[in-house]
């Protein structure tokens, strides 16, 4: 768990500060009437990061590093027989070795988000000292406008969810790997797109059910 | 004793074991040879239940084993210690962990005990400060040697190794083969040995079952493996110019 965990923090951290950048440039020019309050940057931003942009593409990111690195770890005990070993000693090997994956990123990857969700915003902020697009004191009016307990609730509802599909789809594609190492690779994009998608279509699903 | 009764197995529709009758006895040790693709492995990944035969039985002291309660089988599972041809030691745990493995599954003995145990099983495969490197950090040899280790922790009934001293200089062979030599009769284990090494069949072979492309072509022992008058062993056992010579000499 915590091999899953420190290694994507940096990646994490630089991915969330770039989109928190970019998405608050993109409502500042987008927003630039006098008719809509200034605080409005903030408020539209936060809600994006939040509710979207950070439980969605930081878990995709996520299945291709964690996701990856589990379907890599059980495809190679698979085909050097460790697996089978489990097996003879009468040790379930599905729970064995797939249910602490599952546990772990059901930690793992909500920690992360946070983190990349607080990273996002002080993009955004720095990104808004720099350009001087807004004030401010107006756009962290407007990060704090209205604050729902609900929306991180929701996000983080996203986020296990995705975590669940990226733990379980990469550990199965690891698992029922035949054959020798150039199934490996071949394994791991399988799982890195099946995962992606699903994450993609569940993510329309969530957000219909709970919005 | 260990039983096997006109055991067939196919992959999908490429049948590999025909129609197999043998039978592994207590005490001793078992070889199965044959040449590579023969079926050695198939074999004994039925005997240990990783693939199921699609026709026969195979008998752990007249029971059945894939057809018995899943309760017994977990119970005859951790009376089994296996050696796989690639030693598939789990290469996130260090040397110890490994070997420990096993007993922090299948005993509660306190740490203290399991690591003596550790210790003597690494000691009785003549491995030393070994205790904490990962088995990339080791040679085949020693890797082989580690996994024997790991499969006697638990003082197996029955030990099965799958090609222990292929890939071994012929010292370390004759090592491995006496040292499983040694600890089947030391405590009467069941083991049962795949190899296609003519060291191992002469001097270690108390059972020999010879198998020639998935079909059980002849039965006997190192005493009668040289003298037999079946072509087809012979084809395997005087292939080499080394073996042919001493031939003519006997
Ligand atoms: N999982 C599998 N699926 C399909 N065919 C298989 C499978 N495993 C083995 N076979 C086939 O079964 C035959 C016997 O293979 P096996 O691994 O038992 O040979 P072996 O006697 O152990 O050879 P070696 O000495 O090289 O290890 C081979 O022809 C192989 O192609
Ligand atoms: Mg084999």
């Amino acid at each position: 768990m915590d091999s899953m965990g420190i290694g994507s923090m940096l990646i994490v951290s630089i991915v969330s500060i770039a989109m928190g950048s970019v998405i608050t440039t993109q409502t500042a020019l987008q927003i630039e009437s006098s008719w809509i309050p200034t605080w409005t940057v903030g408020f539209v931003s936060r809600t994006s990061i939040v509710m979207e942009l950070c439980p969605t593409i930081i878990s995709l990111l996520l299945v291709g590093n964690l996701g990856s690195r589990i379907t890599a770890e059980i495809g190679s005990m698979r085909v050097t027989e460790q697996i089978d070993a489990l097996e003879v000693m009468g040790i379930n090997p599905a729970s064995h070795l797939v249910l602490p994956k599952v546990l772990a990123s059901l930690i793992v990857n909500p920690v992360l988000i946070i983190f990349s969700i607080f990273f996002a915003l002080v993009g955004g902020y720095l990104t808004i000292l720099i350009t001087g697009s807004v004030s401010p004191y107006d756009f962290i009016d407007g990060l704090t406008y209205c604050f729902r307990v609900y929306d991180v609730v929701y996000a983080l509802t996203k986020t296990f969810v995705f975590a669940f599909v990226m733990s379980t789809v990469s550990s199965f594609y690891g698992y029922r790997i035949e054959g020798g190492a150039l199934e490996l690779g071949k394994a791991n994009t399988q799982g890195i797109v099946v995962s992606s998608f699903i994450i993609l279509v569940l993510n329309v699903l969530v957000t219909q059910i709970m919005l | 004793m260990i039983e096997i009764n006109n055991v067939s197995k196919y992959f999908g529709d490429k049948q590999v074991l025909f129609d197999i009758n043998t039978c592994f006895e207590e005490g001793k040790v078992n070889l199965i040879i044959g040449r590579s693709g023969s079926g050695k492995t198939v074999l004994m990944k039925c005997l240990v239940g990783l693939f199921s035969p699609e026709e026969g039985t195979v008998l752990y002291n007249n029971r059945d084993f894939h057809h018995m309660p899943d309760t017994d089988q977990r119970k005859l599972r951790a009376e089994m210690g296996m050696v796989f041809q690639g030693s598939a030691l789990f290469d996130s745990m260090t040397i110890q962990e490994n070997v420990m493995f096993p007993l922090d599954m299948f005993t509660d003995i306190p740490f203290e005990q399991k690591l003596e145990r550790v210790n003597f099983c690494l000691e009785r495969v003549d491995l030393h400060d070994v205790n904490r490197l990962y088995p990339a950090e080791l040679s085949g040899g020693m890797m082989k040697r580690a996994a024997i280790a790991r499969a006697i922790a638990c003082n197996p009934r029955y030990l099965f190794c799958d090609e222990p001293n292929s890939g071994l200089d012929p010292k370390t062979a004759l090592m491995i083969d006496e040292l499983i030599t040694e600890i089947t009769h030391e405590f009467n284990i069941t083991t049962v040995v795949n190899t296609h090494d003519l060291n191992s069949v002469i001097t270690i072979g108390e059972t020999i079952s010879y198998i020639y492309q998935g079909r059980l072509e002849w039965r006997g022992s190192s005493d009668n493996v040289l003298t037999s008058d079946n072509e087809l062993l012979n084809d395997f056992i005087y292939a080499q110019p080394l073996t042919q010579r001493i031939r003519k000499k006997l």
